[in-house]
């Protein structure tokens, strides 16, 4: 009833191009940007913030930067958690060979090490696709993994084997480490995520989503028309593993303020690419659906009975979890194969013709 | 712009010649040792039977298929085959026989996509979709909609292409590759499977091409009606073999050519 773009006339190109054309979106997203920098930092408690918000802003960002490849470009890859990987451990190497720095220039650096390592194990793309593209990607994950463990010089030569996150400051105010409060942690993941998430709506909106999105409907077309293959595709990977690596160094840095070669496993890869699916293919807004969906859900299903007045055993809490999270997500597949974002369109488009059915 | 006569064609500069190609698959000979050449400003069309090399040829001409013997000169430079990026930068277009749309992208998109080899601006910009990047883009736009008008799509400027009857599609196609404003459009059977309407139509924006944009056609249609009207000069393939090249008169008088479509008696 509200949703109505009537009377909204574009009268030139520029408004027309705009990537929220309508209003009400305007409006929306607005809100969305105020609850999330100031409602939720002024109300939020420490559980929400850190249990919660960073988690899925890191997620979120991971989302785009494997949604921007097989989403957009329509490659087909499990490396995410190894790229995740790279950038954590790029930062951590850039951090103590360079202490002087600010931790957030090398949160933002840490992604083109992983931009470079993507390209590489992207190479194989111009010859091989889909399941066996996704094969050629396995072997960066493992191969990558094997270095986190192997290589004692990406973690300093620990005896523990993991990185550790000491204390950086920002203006004075500790940004990492144990002495950071979750909500500057948050801030600083916001900022990141807002500004990464606004670079990306602008790539897949101009000529480079576009030549994207050719290669993954018609390689041969758009070989055709001019689009080099394999430069688009390395962009592609570059970019992906871009946003993969900054989300993997805000992971340790922002989050888990430590980590082992553990957390980059073939299981992130695939909760990563689960997001992506269940958020929808091919879209920057489904990406964070999707985030929401398999990392918050369950979560709030795990802290819903305690609060209900329900005494459940926990172990049993964590099995119901997990059985209701599975269910759901071949629940939301069957109704809308393409996503969480496809239902949101779908919903969008509906509210616009209300009260009418079309 | 007003079509040039045969006459004129006749005299014409040569665009796209091609000498002695022969393309062989393993033990098939898609094309042998064909030979023609395409002028400045004609529409020109390729006929045969079924499987007589016609789609072969145009591949070969945008370098999607590398010969095994023959040259190739467009726009007087020589080469043993095209490359399909050189091609495309070249100025060659080309729509296919099945629709090769990209079926998630809408109308617009796909038009605009036809325009990346135009547009230049770097990354950086791009990133931020303000200043060069945004005004490059509302200047491509700009042409986008002008080729929206001339083909008569604007209800469907918003709608992914995968939706659109087939009729449609074909046009868009028409669209993309117009888009890039070649100066050598391929078209590979434009009116395959369309109703007697649509072809009138899809006539009428091969002329207008021709006339307005003095866009170079190449077209490859199994309807006679639409070849002999349509176009200035005339080769026919069978087989992989040229039989015959010519006006559509003096083709259509050809004892090959009236051989190889309805067959000889042994």
């Amino acid at each position: 009833m509200l949703y109505r773009e009537a009377g909204q006339f574009k009268t030139n190109y520029a408004s027309d191009l705009a990537v929220f054309p309508i209003l009400q979106d305007r409006m929306g997203i607005a809100a969305i940007l105020l609850v999330a920098f100031v409602a939720v930092p002024y109300f939020g408690n420490d559980f929400l913030l850190q249990a919660i918000m960073i988690p899925f802003l890191i997620f979120s960002l991971a989302t785009i930067g494997l949604n921007l490849l097989t989403g957009y470009t329509g490659l087909l890859s499990l490396g995410t958690g190894a790229f995740m990987g790279v950038g954590a451990y790029a930062c951590y190497k850039l951090e103590t060979l360079f202490p002087g720095v600010n931790i957030i220039v090398w949160i933002v650096t840490a992604g083109f090490a992983s931009a470079a390592v993507g390209v590489l194990f992207g190479l194989p793309s111009l010859r091989i696709k889909g399941f066996y593209l996704a094969i050629a990607t396995l072997a960066a994950q493992f191969f990558l993994q094997w270095c986190f463990v192997r290589i004692p010089w990406l973690f300093n030569y620990n005896t523990s084997g993991a990185i550790e996150v000491g204390t950086h400051t920002l203006f004075g105010i500790p940004i990492t480490g144990p002495n950071a409060t979750s909500t500057t942690r948050y801030l600083i993941a916001l900022s990141i995520v807002v500004v990464m998430t606004w670079f990306a709506s602008n790539l897949v909106h101009g000529r480079i989503g576009r030549m994207w999105m050719a290669v993954r409907d018609m390689d041969i077309a758009a070989e055709l028309m001019g689009i080099r293959l394999l430069p688009t595709k390395l962009l592609a990977f570059a970019v992906s593993s871009f946003y993969c690596g900054v989300a993997g160094a805000m992971l340790v840095f922002l989050w888990y303020g430590g980590a082992e070669a553990d957390v980059f496993s073939i299981n992130q890869s695939f909760f990563i690419l689960f997001m992506v699916i269940v958020g929808g293919l091919g879209s920057l807004l489904g990406s964070f659906l999707g985030a929401a969906f398999i990392f918050i859900l369950p979560i709030f299903l795990r802290y819903v009975p305690p609060h209900v007045g329900m005494s459940i055993f926990p172990a049993t809490v964590e099995h119901i979890t997990f059985m209701i999270t599975g269910g759901l997500i071949i629940f939301f597949l069957i109704v809308e194969p393409h996503g969480l974002a496809r239902l949101w369109q779908t919903a969008k488009q509906k509210l616009r013709v209300w009260p009418f059915p079309y | 712009m007003r079509a040039p006569s045969v006459a004129e064609i006749a005299a014409g500069d040569v665009l796209l010649a091609v000498e002695g190609v022969s393309l062989a698959f393993g033990g098939v000979k898609a094309v042998s040792d064909v030979s023609f050449d395409i002028r400045k400003g004609e529409i020109r069309a390729i006929i045969g039977p079924n499987g007589a090399g016609k789609t072969s040829m145009l591949n070969v001409i945008n370098g999607f298929y590398h010969p095994q013997a023959g040259r190739i000169t467009f726009k007087g430079k020589t080469r043993r085959a095209m490359r399909p990026h050189a091609a495309a930068a070249g100025g060659i277009a080309r729509t296919f026989q099945n629709v090769a749309l990209f079926k998630s992208m809408t109308t617009l998109d796909n038009i605009m996509a036809g325009r990346s080899l135009k547009m230049h601006k770097s990354f950086f910009w791009q990133i931020f979709r303000h200043g060069p990047a945004l005004s490059e883009e509302i200047e491509h736009r700009k042409t986008a909609e002008e080729i929206i008008d001339f083909l008569e799509i604007e209800h469907i400027r918003r709608i992914p292409v995968g939706k659109l009857p087939y009729g449609l599609q074909k046009r868009v196609e028409l669209g993309r590759a117009l888009a890039m404003e070649p100066d050598l459009l391929l078209l590979d059977e434009p009116m395959a499977g369309m109703n007697l309407e649509e072809k009138e139509d899809m006539s009428r924006y091969i002329l207008s091409m021709n006339n307005y944009y003095g866009t170079t056609i190449a077209l490859i249609e199994h309807d006679m009606g639409v070849v002999m009207d349509l176009s200035d000069r005339v080769v026919v393939l069978d087989y992989g073999r040229k039989i015959a090249d010519g006006t559509p008169d003096e083709v259509k008088k050809n004892k090959a050519v009236i051989d190889a479509y309805l067959g000889v008696a042994h």
